[in-house]
């Protein structure tokens, strides 16, 4: 063994470079899935909160307050750990993926809740009137419209989930922050092996925040 | 299912939660101020301290909080410079609120029309004192909400700092957990603690939002 | 059938809150009348427009559309809320023109058209399109067809919407002030558009604040006041010589407005 951490850290990148960036990879697969998760709920509680029922809206105004209120850590914890305590043993991904999707579906209702309510309520009532239900209404008038308000606080929603994914190393989840920190394990390379990874995170999500913060300029702008 | 445990959980869990408060309040401080000297860093006339400013909130905006608490508690370590786990926890929840305050501030300051800063250099103040006097009082309003909204989001992502084993909340919980085998219990429990401290605050700035836009 | 009845108020009443803005309205609109309302604002005109077509929930009384109850029902004796579906099916017979156009922003002025009888009567687009641009054609606007609203002035939006309730081929029009919020040389495009309906024998309802056109077009005038009908009769009578006192007040307060317009004009 050599002596001096860098010079080993410097023989040791091609295999240290390969564990990561596989574990870049899990990061990249668990940020979509939730990704993706986030955005059905959202759309799911969002569109529960304009439906005239009460009931429909104090549940999604809970399921907002509640998933908002508690740290993603408890989640993921309550998913692995608390369900496993009753049998059901959710792989890793999969919790994490649930407990991103949860967490974020709470946090992206309040941003479809306001991409709706920016949408003039007369567009609604002219959908009404050519005969379109609320939900034909929401579909074909309201959301298309919503979008373009919607668009870059989604940007800097998965810009933060990216990074949120971390924590998935808590339940053991294969991303980039456990191989880090089993890297470390193996090494006792600590320095190194966090620098590299915070690098590998900040190629994946300066891009997307730049992709973010000129999808802000354009809408900013107001026309397509 | 029995109740019981909780009583025995509770006194320490509440103890717990204190921590979680104690580091929530002192990486708010740090983050607040040196997220104040990177705002004004950041406009800064000279260009090199802006962007080194800008290359700061940045690099921290764009990694996440695990990465720069590992490095600070472990990599630090093995640098001779050991910092208690609490206390790596505190810098390193700071260092990372820093970025995301100074971000804030700087929208508040730019918020303020450039008259008043013309007007103030017309009465002959220099920087430090339009800034002191004619800036800062009226970027507060601004301010206000989303820094009280960072102070939730970081009272909740102090439960990170579990994961270099910082006595707080989610860290006790974890203990609990593996001596009592009651996850479940436990971690729906520990979520309402956490719901029950960061709901006033969460219904605070919705007052305080409706009452400064008004 | 000339004197078939295609809309039935009776008894309706609307309240927001503590105010009532409709009071026991009854009012029967027979098929291929053309009935316009007038009087003051806030006396609840646009309130018993929205009220037929349902946008608004009546407090009390309800409205009978060729026949069928709108928004509620009669299932086992008892009066049931309509299903969003039913309420739904009973607005494609219904065309509404909106003071403030709604035309939908992102589609263009043919999409607009064809919206409704693509996603609603789920008719073949070779179909629809036809009939979406023969309807353009007939408001004037066949060259606008790719136009997105923002390209278009107050008065083509307000046609193209027209054209777009008209694709829904209904039995009756609802007009809400469809010209107050157009600049002054933008109306008469819009009222020669609605004329052209008349004269097809549409069934039209025309809440609307110009006294001449609602003489020109309307078989009979309804006058509101406070939430209540207080008078009403065939153009000529109402207009030559009103009986009613708050008919003349307000026809009175009408005129003057006019002719302050015009001084000012001059």
């Amino acid at each position: 063994m050599s002596p001096d951490p860098w010079i080993r850290a410097y023989d040791l990148l091609p295999e240290m470079l390969a564990v990561l960036l596989t574990g870049a990879v899990t990061t990249v697969e668990v940020t979509v899935g939730g990704f993706v998760l986030a955005v059905l709920f959202g759309l799911l509680f969002a569109v529960l909160q304009t439906v005239p029922a009460r009931p429909a809206r104090v549940l999604a105004g809970l399921y907002v307050e509640v998933f908002r209120g508690v740290p993603v850590l408890t989640q993921l914890f309550v998913l692995y750990f608390g369900l496993a305590e009753f049998g059901i043993r959710l792989h890793p991904l999969t919790a994490a993926v649930l407990g991103f999707g949860l967490n974020g579906g709470a946090y992206l209702t309040e941003v479809f809740r306001a991409g709706i309510g920016a949408v003039h309520q007369g567009q609604l009532e002219a959908a009404f009137m050519i005969g379109m239900t609320r939900l034909m209404g929401l579909r074909h008038v309201v959301l298309p419209q919503a979008i373009r308000v919607v668009l870059p606080p989604l940007g800097n929603f998965a810009v933060g989930l990216l990074k949120d994914t971390s924590l998935a190393s808590a339940v053991a989840a294969p991303e980039l922050a456990f191989r880090a920190r089993t890297l470390v394990d193996q090494t006792y390379l600590s320095t190194q092996v966090y620098l590299l990874s915070a690098a590998i995170y900040l190629a994946m999500s300066l891009p997307l925040a730049h992709l973010t913060r000129r999808l802000e300029v354009r809408m900013g702008r107001g026309n397509p | 299912m029995s109740f019981a445990w909780v009583n025995d959980w509770m006194p320490e869990l509440l103890v717990a939660a204190l921590g979680t408060l104690r580091m929530t309040a002192l990486a708010f401080l740090l983050a607040a101020f040196l997220g104040l000297l990177l705002a004004l860093a950041r406009l800064s006339r000279r260009a090199s301290l802006s962007r080194l400013a800008f290359g700061y909130i940045e690099i921290v905006r764009g990694m996440p909080a695990v990465m720069l608490l590992f490095l600070i508690y472990f990599a630090l370590t093995s640098w001779g410079i050991t910092l208690g786990a609490f206390a790596a926890a505190v810098v390193g929840l700071g260092l990372n609120g820093a970025a995301y305050l100074a971000e804030i501030y700087r929208a508040g300051i730019g918020a303020i029309h450039p008259g008043q800063r013309e007007a103030a250099q017309m009465l002959g103040m220099r920087h430090f004192q339009v800034m002191r006097y004619v800036i800062f009082p009226q970027a507060l309003r601004v301010v206000l909400p989303p820094m009280a909204n960072y102070l939730i989001a970081l009272l909740k992502d102090t439960s990170i700092a579990s994961l270099i084993s910082a006595p707080e909340l989610m860290l006790r919980a974890r203990d609990l957990s593996s001596e009592y085998f009651m996850p479940m219990q436990l971690y729906l429990l520990v979520g309402a603690m956490y719901l029950a401290m960061a709901y006033p605050l969460s219904r605070g700035v919705r007052y305080m939002e409706l009452r400064l836009l008004k | 059938m000339p004197d078939q009845t295609l809309v039935e108020v009776a008894g309706l009443s609307k309240r927001f809150g503590d105010v009532e803005v409709l009071k026991h309205v009854d009012l029967a609109v027979r098929a291929g009348e053309k009935l316009a309302v007038i009087g003051p604002s806030g006396s609840g005109k646009t309130t018993l427009l929205r009220c037929i077509a349902h946008l608004e929930k009546p407090s009390a009384g309800h409205v009978t559309i060729a026949g069928e109850r709108v928004g509620s029902k009669l299932a086992d004796g008892r009066v049931v809320e309509m299903s969003d579906r039913e309420i739904a099916r009973i607005r494609t017979g219904i065309g509404m023109v909106f003071q403030r156009f709604n035309l939908f922003p992102h589609l263009t002025a043919l999409e607009n058209i064809l919206l409704g009888p693509l996603k609603v009567l789920r008719m073949p687009r070779e179909q629809a399109e036809p009939i979406a641009l023969g309807l353009l054609a007939k408001v004037g606007l066949a060259h606008k067809r790719d136009a997105y609203p923002e390209r278009l002035s107050g008065g083509q939006q307000q046609r193209v919407a027209i054209a777009r309730s008209l694709a829904m081929q209904p039995k009756l029009m609802l007009f809400d002030e469809a010209t107050s919020a157009l600049d002054p040389e933008l109306v008469g495009e819009v009222l020669n558009v609605i004329r052209q309906l008349a004269r097809e024998g549409m069934t039209m309802l025309i809440v609307t604040h110009e006294m001449q056109f609602a003489e020109d077009v309307a078989d009979r005038i309804i006058v509101m006041d406070h939430g209540s009908i207080v008078d009403e009769g065939p153009p000529h009578e109402l207009f030559r010589s009103p009986s009613h006192p708050r008919t003349q007040a307000f026809l009175r307060a009408v005129l003057e407005r006019q002719a302050m317009a015009t001084s000012s004009a001059a």
